[in-house]
């Protein structure tokens, strides 16, 4: 409890720290960012892809796994879920924060107005309104359908009138009844039919947002693949790194066993696999083209200002990870906790890479400037965190962490004294 | 143990969910009707201005030509509000000692320029020409309303952005021959849309990508 309430108020400091970001922003515009022409994507179109990725491992963890009858997502699926919106929330946050008019985002969605004007929809950015937003609610239904037999039960704990009430709501008169969970198995697997093209739909169209463009280093078609990868493999980096100080914490190593750590660093290193052969397809690519521009690039990148921020990242994304071949090492916790967190750091410069190392010299080299973020850069990305973290710890406490009916259908399935 | 929710609760959850989709049309509807009104718009609002000039008076009843005040119409972007000169032309020879003119004599004494309440306003990120528009067949209450009917001078249209892509995509709904782009009174034909189309040709309108192309208007 103490634990959760120091986590909670620096989390919440952080998320106040947000509070001040978008209020100054708000009054003085994106001035106060470091960003520039031609480097006109700073800090939040590379946080925004960022989080927008590390939402994925809990729409795969929810939707895929669950059509594939993988029953080990059981005591992971919940909180992974919740990561999911969280992190979701962190992300929708960057893009709104960086039209500069943010009172205007309605102006990105279609409906009848006085300008007679309809979206460009031949415009990546326009599909990436229509993209995330159906990811939010599709996975807010998801995780809200699978709350409502757990709310039923807290709704029957609970003592005081008021919490009665409220979960009592929530849980939409759920009595557990036989009628009640057939449509409630149906919803569900209705729900992950339509979230699982969203794992892959959702970074495609992120992807698009630079493919689509004629930056070298952008206009490239491996990217959508690429992405997903690298989505799932940050999406998975931040379960991990959630799921150990949760388990030890909470003492949860009865339900999310090493079997679990041991699968996800397995899908961790597999989807990393996927995102080192994208970054050296990118190498190919420029020699095989022979396009002066995409060689100019990853030139650019090994040689250039920024050089060091792309080893780095192939110390973080693709070389360091390779210990996890060992399962000695997928299950010593620590160390998997530690290659977690490199890898939700590799995956953030991977798009620093992306972002800000193919602007800041483009055709023009009359045009060519660096981009150094200013503290208010930090103060927003510092700021989602606090976001995130706030949801999460608020989560934890009102919320079960593991979904309670999920489990005791799997005690009962696996229970080996169980007769037929 | 006791029920939570009385039997109500039943009715109130069902007939929230059709609430919350009514809401929304409502919301909306109030939104667009907001916008729409003479509240937000201006239109039909008439503006206090520091002499009561009637355009009923002088472009309708007199007939004074709109050049005859406006007279960078044809030639510039801004159709230009005319100096207290301009005014004392007929105003040092007739009704020289109304009250009602004694802020257009100050105005000629003292050299300061009456200050008119301005009553059509477009954003600054707008670029608009009023000579383009005089030199291809728009005419002068096609945009500003029966100012000839105007005893003060209101807003006749919105201005909003729509209002001005109507025309940009459709100009042979609103073209009229060049003779009578400054005739106050002018009354389209039966045929107008055939005339339009016609005049749209013969003037050489620009096609219509180019008109509602964003950079015509906001360069």
């Amino acid at each position: 409890m103490k634990g959760w309430v120091a986590g909670l108020l620096i989390a919440f400091s952080l998320l106040m720290l947000l509070n001040l970001v978008v209020v100054t922003l708000l009054v003085k515009g994106v001035g106060i960012w470091g960003i520039n022409i031609p480097v006109g994507w700073g800090f939040a179109i590379v946080n925004f892809v960022w989080w927008i990725g590390i939402g994925h491992a809990g729409t795969l963890i929810s939707a895929i796994l669950l059509l594939l009858r993988q029953q080990w997502r059981t005591s992971i699926n919940r909180f992974a879920e919740a990561m999911t919106l969280f992190a979701v929330a962190c992300a929708g946050m960057f893009p709104l924060l960086h039209m500069g008019r943010p009172w205007l985002f309605f102006w990105l969605t279609p409906y009848p107005n006085s300008m007679y004007l309809w979206p460009q929809f031949r415009s990546p950015l326009v599909w990436d309104v229509f993209a995330v937003s159906t990811y939010l609610t599709v996975s807010l239904l998801f995780w809200y359908v699978g709350l409502i037999p757990d709310l039923a039960t807290l709704r029957d704990k609970a003592v005081h009138p008021i919490l009665q009430k409220t979960y009592g709501a929530l849980a939409l008169g759920w009595r557990g009844s036989a009628i009640h969970w057939t449509r409630y198995e149906t919803a569900s697997l209705l729900l992950a039919g339509l979230a699982t093209p969203l794992v892959v739909s959702v970074h495609t169209v992120v992807s698009f947002d630079f493919s689509v463009g004629q930056v070298a280093g952008w206009h490239t078609t491996i990217f959508p693949p690429y992405f997903v990868a690298g989505a799932i493999y940050s999406g998975f980096a931040m379960v991990l790194t959630l799921a150990i100080p949760i388990r030890k914490y909470y003492g949860l190593e009865g339900y999310i066993t090493m079997r679990h750590l041991n699968n996800m660093a397995k899908v961790m290193l597999a989807t990393g696999l996927i995102v080192a052969y994208g970054y050296v397809f990118e190498f190919f690519m420029a020699f095989y083209s022979g396009n002066q521009y995409d060689r100019f690039a990853i030139i650019n990148r090994l040689h250039g200002p920024y050089a060091p921020f792309y080893y780095a990242l192939w110390v973080c994304n693709i070389f360091i990870p390779q210990l996890l071949w060992s399962k000695k090492i997928r299950e010593n916790t620590f160390i998997l906790f530690i290659i977690s967190i490199i890898v939700n750091l590799g995956m953030w410069l991977e798009r620093f890479v992306i972002v800000v190392i193919s602007l800041h010299r483009d055709f023009l080299p009359s045009s060519w400037r660096m981009y150094y973020p200013t503290r208010w850069d930090w103060a927003t990305y510092l700021g989602t965190l606090g976001l995130f973290f706030t949801l999460l710890y608020l989560f934890l406490r009102v919320l079960p962490a593991i979904s309670m009916s999920e489990m005791r259908v799997l005690v009962v399935e696996t229970d080996p004294k169980r007769k037929h | 143990m006791p029920q939570i929710f009385n039997r109500t609760a039943n009715i109130v959850s069902k007939a929230s969910i059709a609430a919350v989709g009514l809401l929304a049309v409502v919301l909306g509807g109030v939104l667009w009707a907001v916008m729409m009104s003479p509240y937000y718009t201006n239109v039909n609002v008439t503006r206090e201005q520091p002499v009561p000039f009637s355009h009923k008076h002088h472009a309708g009843e007199l007939g004074i030509d709109c050049r005859y005040c406006h007279t960078s119409v044809e030639k510039s972007s801004f159709a230009g509000v005319p100096p207290t000169q301009t005014c004392m032309t007929c105003h040092s020879q007739i009704w020289t000692n109304a009250t009602m003119l004694e802020p257009v004599r100050a105005s000629y004494r003292s050299d300061k320029s009456i200050s008119w309440t301005r009553v059509y306003a477009l954003p600054d990120y707008v670029y608009f020409n009023h000579s383009i528009h005089v030199n291809k067949g728009v005419g002068c209450t096609s945009c500003h309303g029966e100012i000839a009917q105007m005893p003060l001078t209101y807003k006749a249209n919105t201005l909003y952005m729509g209002w001005c892509l109507d025309c940009h995509r459709q100009p042979e709904k609103y073209l009229r021959p060049k003779s009578e782009v400054f005739n106050p009174n002018y009354v389209p034909p039966a045929n107008q849309l055939e005339l339009g189309a016609q005049l749209v040709k013969d003037y050489k309108i620009i096609p219509l990508q180019e008109r509602q192309s964003c950079s015509t208007c906001h360069r």
